[in-house]
């Protein structure tokens, strides 16, 4: 599906990591944000993210797709090393899909237009067959009835949906999710991690920084947690809920779930 | 006295709607708010109505009722009125400057397919609006210069210099409009650019534009702009004044475009980066068209501005609108009409602005709706 004229190494898909992180430095000026991330995730694999505010979760997702330049280090996604060149750069854009706290639908365009304007203007598919593929991820986050109304006369967690819709109608191998439901009221979190758990069970893989527990419970791998731009502490959940080693996941963990 | 314990109650009868007090609604009740409240109000308001009755009656006076409409001298003006005479016997003059008589079909031409494609474009819902919009930025200015200036398909040359008043007002303004905001789109995306270099030169471009007055823009383009130009190179003077013109107004257009840039959130750009658009895709299909509807009226007063700064062009020796009629007002056969001819001037620029101010209104509303929550 992916049509890349990117460079790719040439180990087969199972053994070959789909994102791996080497040494990942990064800075803002002078402020040390990333220290030293070394991160390696296999195809199907879901990570949860945690960590307090300012630690540098967003800053290293968003290294991934390059929406964040870092100094220090390699990354490569699905085999493609990231470089400088931005056809490389948009290669690598259209295998992940990313979600964002704010949604940041497209106001001027419709739910269907939100979600086909990459097909049509990234993949140069037929307008036709884009919509009617868009129909049916719209279908699968189960707003398929709003297609033709405006971001805006949707509430939070359909907008989410459409969001989470728009990334799969470019079929991504990734999906990033930068705390998808912290800007959602309660009674709409659940619709949004609903159609999260679905993704994950179809075996997309998936790195989400997120401070839900439960989620993270029943759908991770690994859960990672991260304190001042490096990672501390990464475990399966059962371990890492139940018998954190390190005394910053502990006081974390005690904040999060003492209340 | 003790506070009782509030009883519980139940309401069964339920009231029907009554209509609100007459003196509340309606035409004398909106006049006793507002204009006869109190007795200082009242005083205001009488007063108010006391100097319009001194300026318009007067005013309706002169223009209409005293005035002579009909006639080809002065000698048909009684003088009591306006002599609307002046206006109409050399209406000619006004609008086509010294295009010669038998030619100004060609204008009219020009003046028609120009009127039926912006009606064409601002009318909602008409069919292939795109193509006409590609047409009338494409096509037609072409079929305009053949047909204005001639000198092909058999058609006899008119030299910009016979090209005079109102079509010579509209031509710099459609060009300058015209070439202006693309230009300022480029100038405002470049000065908001990551690359040092492009984004030194908009600055200074725009900054150096802003900072002199039209009328010294006008001057180097008529004066200095032929001593930088190669010799054999005889650039014409109306394209000298187009071309200071649209710089001028692109550095303006290029800062109200930005505005509009800035206005746009950041997660737009990135949530169109991170779907794979590059830089042109993104600004084209998802800043630009938001940051537009934001940009309408900064757009539209810059327009505005633009069409009268035109006048300017008499001082360089182009026959515009204005300076037609002030020429008029010169000759011997006609001196003393320049409230005639000043008032003819105005209503037709007050005409052109004011279309222009309300569609920009109208196409605010149009864009508003399905966006915005309700
Ligand atoms: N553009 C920037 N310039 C300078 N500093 C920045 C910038 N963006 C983020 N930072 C800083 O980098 C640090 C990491 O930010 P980041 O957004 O990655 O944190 P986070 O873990 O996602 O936190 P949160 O849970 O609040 O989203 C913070 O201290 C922040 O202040
Ligand atoms: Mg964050």
């Amino acid at each position: 599906m992916t049509t890349t004229t990117a460079s790719r190494d040439n180990t087969t898909d199972n053994e070959r990591p789909m994102i791996e992180l080497k040494g990942l430095n990064k800075w803002y000026g002078d402020f040390h944000v990333l220290r030293d991330i070394n991160l390696s995730v296999r195809k199907g694999e879901r990570i949860v993210i945690c960590g307090p505010s300012g630690s540098g979760k967003s800053t290293m997702i968003r290294c991934i797709n390059h929406l964040e330049e870092h100094q220090e280090g390699d990354i490569v996604v699905n085999g493609m090393p990231l470089t400088q060149d931005i056809k490389q750069i948009e290669a690598i854009r259209r295998n992940v899909g990313m979600v964002f706290q704010h949604f940041n639908l497209f106001p001027h365009l419709t739910v269907l237009e939100n979600c086909c304007l990459a097909p049509i203007w990234v993949q140069k598919r037929p307008r036709k067959e884009a919509e009617a593929e868009a129909m049916q991820y719209l279908e699968r986050v189960r707003i398929a009835d709003q297609a033709h109304k405006f971001p805006g006369q949707l509430s939070g967690g359909q907008q989410q949906r459409v969001a989470i819709a728009r990334s799969l109608c470019l079929s991504p191998e990734v999906m990033l999710f930068d705390e998808p439901t912290s800007a959602l009221d309660p009674e709409m979190i659940k619709e949004v991690l609903d159609v999260m758990v679905e993704l994950a069970n179809e075996g997309m893989t998936m790195l989400c920084v997120t401070h839900e527990m439960g989620f993270a419970k029943t759908v991770a791998d690994r859960v990672i947690f991260m304190d001042q731009g490096q990672i501390i502490e990464e475990n399966a959940p059962e371990p890492f809920f139940n018998n954190p080693q390190s005394e910053r996941t502990q006081l974390f963990l005690s904040q999060i779930l003492g209340h | 006295m003790s506070i009782e314990k509030t009883p519980s109650r139940v309401t069964e009868k339920m009231i029907d709607a009554r209509s609100a007090p007459s003196d509340s609604i309606g035409t004398i009740a909106w006049l006793r708010t507002n204009l006869f409240a109190g007795p200082i109000n009242t005083l205001f308001t009488l007063f108010a109505c006391y100097l319009i009755y001194l300026l318009i009656v007067p005013s309706l006076q002169w223009a209409l009722i005293d005035a002579n409409w009909s006639g080809t001298t002065r000698a048909d003006c009684t003088g009591e009125g306006a002599c609307w005479v002046f206006i109409s016997a050399r209406l000619d003059q006004f609008i086509y400057g010294f295009y010669p008589e038998e030619l100004t079909w060609r204008v009219d031409i020009v003046f028609a397919i120009f009127a039926a494609l912006v009606a064409w474009l601002a009318i909602p819902n008409m069919p292939v609006k795109g193509l006409v919009a590609i047409a009338t930025l494409a096509v037609f200015p072409f079929i305009a210069f053949f047909l204005l200036h001639g000198g092909s398909f058999g058609l006899e040359v008119v030299g910009t210099h016979e090209w005079g008043g109102l079509m010579l007002t509209l031509v710099l303004a459609v060009v300058g409009i015209v070439a202006a905001l693309p230009m300022g789109i480029l100038l405002a995306m470049g000065r908001r650019s990551d690359m040092p270099i492009v984004k030194s030169i908009c600055v200074v471009f725009i900054e150096f534009w802003r900072g002199v007055p039209l009328i010294t823009v006008l001057f180097m383009a008529s004066v200095m702009l032929p001593l930088f130009v190669p010799g054999e190179v005889n650039l014409d003077k109306l394209v000298r004044a187009l071309i200071g013109i649209t710089l001028f107004q692109s550095a303006y257009m290029a800062e109200v475009v930005r505005g509009g840039l800035q206005a746009i959130p950041n997660g737009q750009t990135e949530a169109g980066v991170a779907l794979g658009l590059g830089y042109w895709r993104n600004m084209g299909l998802i800043v630009l068209p938001q940051a537009l509807k934001l940009m309408i009226p900064g757009i539209v007063n810059t327009f505005i501005a633009l069409f009268k700064d035109t006048s300017l062009v008499l001082i360089i020796g182009l026959f515009d609108l204005l300076a037609i009629v002030q020429a008029g007002l010169a000759d011997p056969k006609w001196l003393g009409y320049s409230i005639e001819g000043y008032a003819f001037v105005a209503l037709i620029f007050w005409v052109f602005c004011f279309s222009m101010s309300r569609y920009s209104q109208y196409l605010e509303r149009l864009l508003h709706t399905g966006h915005k929550k309700r």
